[in-house]
């Protein structure tokens, strides 16, 4: 520890001597300013930021912005393959791939429990700043509360999210056509297993790690190549059957699914057998859906698999048929049909 | 399946499916190996799993799917 | 997987759907009393597999379907009081009583926490000495030994802050009921795979006989159950009433032997209520002399707690087979697993649930 930058006539305890966060360091005093200099402004470092107003001045070129915010409550805060701060950069991040946008600038808001380490949150915003970068965005505002302890359970962050769009497509289900081809981008159930077995005690003999992943590149690049992308969706909560329901329901037409062409890893599939769950219905952090017209699949395929999307496949079309509803030809080849679940299969997954 | 407790009642084992490794009570398969396939249920095994039978029962479903195909065939 | 991916062969599922074509010449239909064959009947479409005139139908396979509204409203009762830490496995947690339901309770604050395994409910009570642990001992004769056993190390280990709420059920006894129906609408039995893994099929002997009605024992996988139709279709052409085993790679005639006398050591067998269907004598199992301090119902005196059962969920009519899912009127309506009328919509073996899931509607 460095003792000229923790020490500071004004508060003659150092930062350094506070191993765990208290009620006071969100109290918007010293102790509170000492955090965001020890832990957050060195992480996520960046001109708009280090500006310290009470909010950032942006002026992105102009054309459409896409805006969104989600937050993060998973539990546990560290598994396999990433943690709350790398859901947090990627999900939001995520979010604005989807609008087919490029990700630009993210806010973070953090509720932090009385009695976090302050080792953990570091550890965090060292995440995020990695995420952060390998995304191409900067974290530009924030902001920090603390609660009591018992009222938190550790920690729980709130993302929100610009980008720009730099092209013409309207990607929405809306746009979604008779005959458009489905494809996903890679295996699915990772995320929620990987956090379930952290919950469970399962031991994984590959290990399982969860896909959170930025989605950013290959959507660019297929847009770039000219690809009419109809809609876009990542398949978080609810996992690819829910995107489905979802989308087949706003946009007013019928999806069928091909269960052999779904990719799903051995062990996730075992996982899943022993659990009792459906790898349908699972949270995934680094797979999506892109709509698109059947003349441009083959181009996807190659343009997905270029960027690391080793497993991606067509797995269904789009049809004129009942609005919102979502079919699937079984592995036997039999029909059935791919609903909404009610409730949670797995609470707290991201 | 790695058996990892030999105590006869609390003799619990490694059981792999198909990837996932997860802990699983031997008390009611008291003949079960490394090696063995097992049926579990509610983190117990129940039965051992008979590879002869079940190689039978493929063979007895294959046998009528291929006189399907010849009753079929023109 | 291996062991399993076979089973679900598409070329041989309908290899044996043409076979069986080939073999009927009446219309039969069979019941079958496992939750987790209906689901994978719905779930793959196997009833649409089916030569015409070769139904199914859904009975009571499902143990979180048939406990009764009594036993749901006790659960809560007990999981209400602030020391104790309530086990159960997930299916019951939505199941609705008559105030509530035990996911609401958490809601509120009560310690409800889903288990995958009794023995889980073990641990929780030796990491929490202060508090009480109760696990919802539900299912048939497949989860018993699990349960008998976690009763058994409990005693053996000197755990006191431990109990089971019991509503455990046997399978014979229900099915002798519907055998002996003059309402009887079903010619053959498909019996449940897993609860004949450890009981054996040596019970079903006499039934089959007494009634004629052939059974066969059959495994889960869409290539067993439709094996198991052929063969019991084949006796039903053929005129014979037997006990077939398809699911020999893991049953046995005798069953279990190692589990059944973990099973008697524990439990004795009692008259349950079975919701839906009334009360079936010799039906189920509860705790033995030496294991009463085990039972959760004594320790906290709501032994005595009556209820009525509702008459808006016609489950009962499902679970015999009388009605299918989609014939109910609440059906997808007032009835949906999202705000359920009975245990058969909510539970991941009930038959309205698997019809919901997977066939909202015809295809």
């Amino acid at each position: 520890m460095d003792t000229k930058q923790d020490s500071n006539p004004a508060c003659p305890v150092p930062l350094s001597a506070y191993e765990q966060i208290l009620m006071a360091h969100g109290g918007g005093g010293t102790l509170m300013h000492r955090l965001l200099e020890q832990v957050f402004y060195p992480a996520f470092g960046n001109p708009i930021l280090d500006q310290q107003g009470d909010g950032a001045i942006l002026a992105p070129a102009g054309g459409r912005l896409a805006f969104t915010t989600d937050s993060y409550v998973v539990h546990p805060l560290f598994f396999p393959g990433g943690d709350i701060g790398t859901l947090a950069v990627n999900g939001t991040v995520n979010d604005l791939a989807m609008c087919g946008a490029r990700p630009l600038y993210l806010s973070a808001g953090f509720i932090i429990e009385e009695g976090l380490p302050v080792a953990t949150l570091k550890r965090v915003a060292a995440s995020m700043a990695q995420c952060a970068a390998a995304a191409r965005v900067h974290i530009v505002t924030g902001d920090t509360k603390v609660v009591e302890k018992g009222k938190g359970d550790g920690l729980f962050i709130n993302t929100s999210g610009i980008g720009i769009i730099e092209h013409e497509l309207v990607i929405q289900p809306r746009s979604l056509r008779a005959g458009d081809v489905i494809v996903l981008s890679g295996d699915i159930g990772r995320h929620g297993l990987t956090i379930m077995a952290q919950r469970e005690g399962l031991t994984f003999e590959s290990a399982i790690e969860s896909d959170c992943a930025p989605l950013v590149d290959p959507v660019l690049a297929m847009i770039k190549a000219g690809i009419d992308i109809h809609c876009l969706r990542d398949l978080t909560r609810g996992g690819l059957a829910s995107g489905m329901v979802e989308i087949a329901t706003t946009a007013g037409r019928q999806i069928n699914l091909e269960e052999r062409a779904i990719p799903v890893r051995e062990d996730v599939r075992g996982a899943c057998e022993i659990m009792g769950f459906d790898p349908l219905y699972i949270a995934n952090e680094g797979c999506f859906a892109a709509f698109l017209p059947e003349r441009d699949a083959a181009l996807a395929l190659e343009i997905l698999k270029a960027h690391n999307c080793n497993e991606a496949a067509c797995i269904g079309t789009v049809t004129a048929g009942d609005a919102g509803l979502v079919t699937m030809t079984t592995s036997i080849g039999s029909r059935r049909i791919v609903a909404m679940l009610s409730g949670e299969q797995l609470p707290r997954i991201c | 399946m790695n058996i990892l407790d030999d105590d006869p009642l609390s003799r619990q084992a490694e059981v792999n499916f198909s990837g996932v490794t997860k802990v699983v009570s031997l008390a009611f398969v008291p003949e079960a190996e490394a090696g063995h396939y097992v049926i579990v249920h509610a983190g117990f095994a129940i039965s051992v799993l008979d590879e002869q039978e079940a190689a039978e029962t493929l063979a007895l479903l294959q046998q009528i799917d291929e006189a399907q195909k010849g009753e079929i065939a023109p | 997987m291996r062991y399993i991916d076979e089973y679900r062969d598409a070329h041989l599922v309908r290899g044996i759907a043409g076979r069986l074509a080939a073999l009927v010449t009446r219309p039969w239909t069979l019941m079958e009393v496992c939750g987790g064959q209906t689901h994978a009947i719905v779930k793959f479409g196997l009833d649409e597999l089916l030569p015409g005139g070769i139904r199914f139908i859904h009975g009571p396979g499902c143990p979180v379907c048939v406990t009764p509204l009594e036993l749901i409203d006790k659960a809560n009762l007990i999981a209400a009081r602030p020391e104790v830490i309530f086990c159960s496995f997930g299916d019951m947690l939505r199941v609705p009583g008559t105030a509530g339901d035990l996911l609401t309770l958490k809601a509120q604050g009560g310690d409800v926490r889903m288990v995958y395994s009794p023995l889980d409910a073990l641990k929780i009570a030796h990491d929490n000495p202060k508090r009480e642990v109760v696990f919802f001992a539900v299912g048939f004769e497949t989860t018993a030994p699990a349960n008998a056993m976690t009763v058994y190390q409990a005693h053996r280990q000197g755990v006191r802050n431990f109990s089971l709420l019991v509503a455990q059920v046997l399978v014979p006894p229900a099915l002798a009921m519907l055998l002996a129906s003059p309402e009887r609408r079903f010619q053959g039995l498909l019996a449940a795979g897993h609860v004949c893994t450890v009981m054996g099929y040596r019970e079903y002997e006499p039934l089959a006989e007494r009634y004629g009605v052939p059974m066969v024992v059959t495994g889960f996988e869409p290539a067993d159950i439709m094996q198991g139709v052929y063969l019991a279709v084949k006796q039903l052409e053929e005129g014979r009433a037997e006990v077939e085993n398809q699911y020999k790679r893991s049953v046995h005639r005798d069953g279990n032997l190692t589990a059944q006398r973990l099973m008697q050591d524990v439990f004795t067998v009692t008259t349950r209520q079975w919701r839906g269907i009334g009360k079936i004598p010799d039906s189920g199992l509860k705790l033995r002399e030496p294991y009463l301090a085990y039972d959760a119902e004594l320790r906290f005196g709501v032994s005595e707690h009556r209820v009525a059962e509702s008459t808006d969920c016609r489950s009962g009519l499902v679970m015999q087979g009388a009605i299918q899912p989609a014939e109910c009127p609440a059906f997808g309506r007032l009835c949906t697993p999202d705000q359920p009328l009975g245990a058969p919509m909510v539970s991941s073996e009930g038959a309205c649930a698997a019809y919901y899931r997977y066939r909202p509607k015809k295809l």
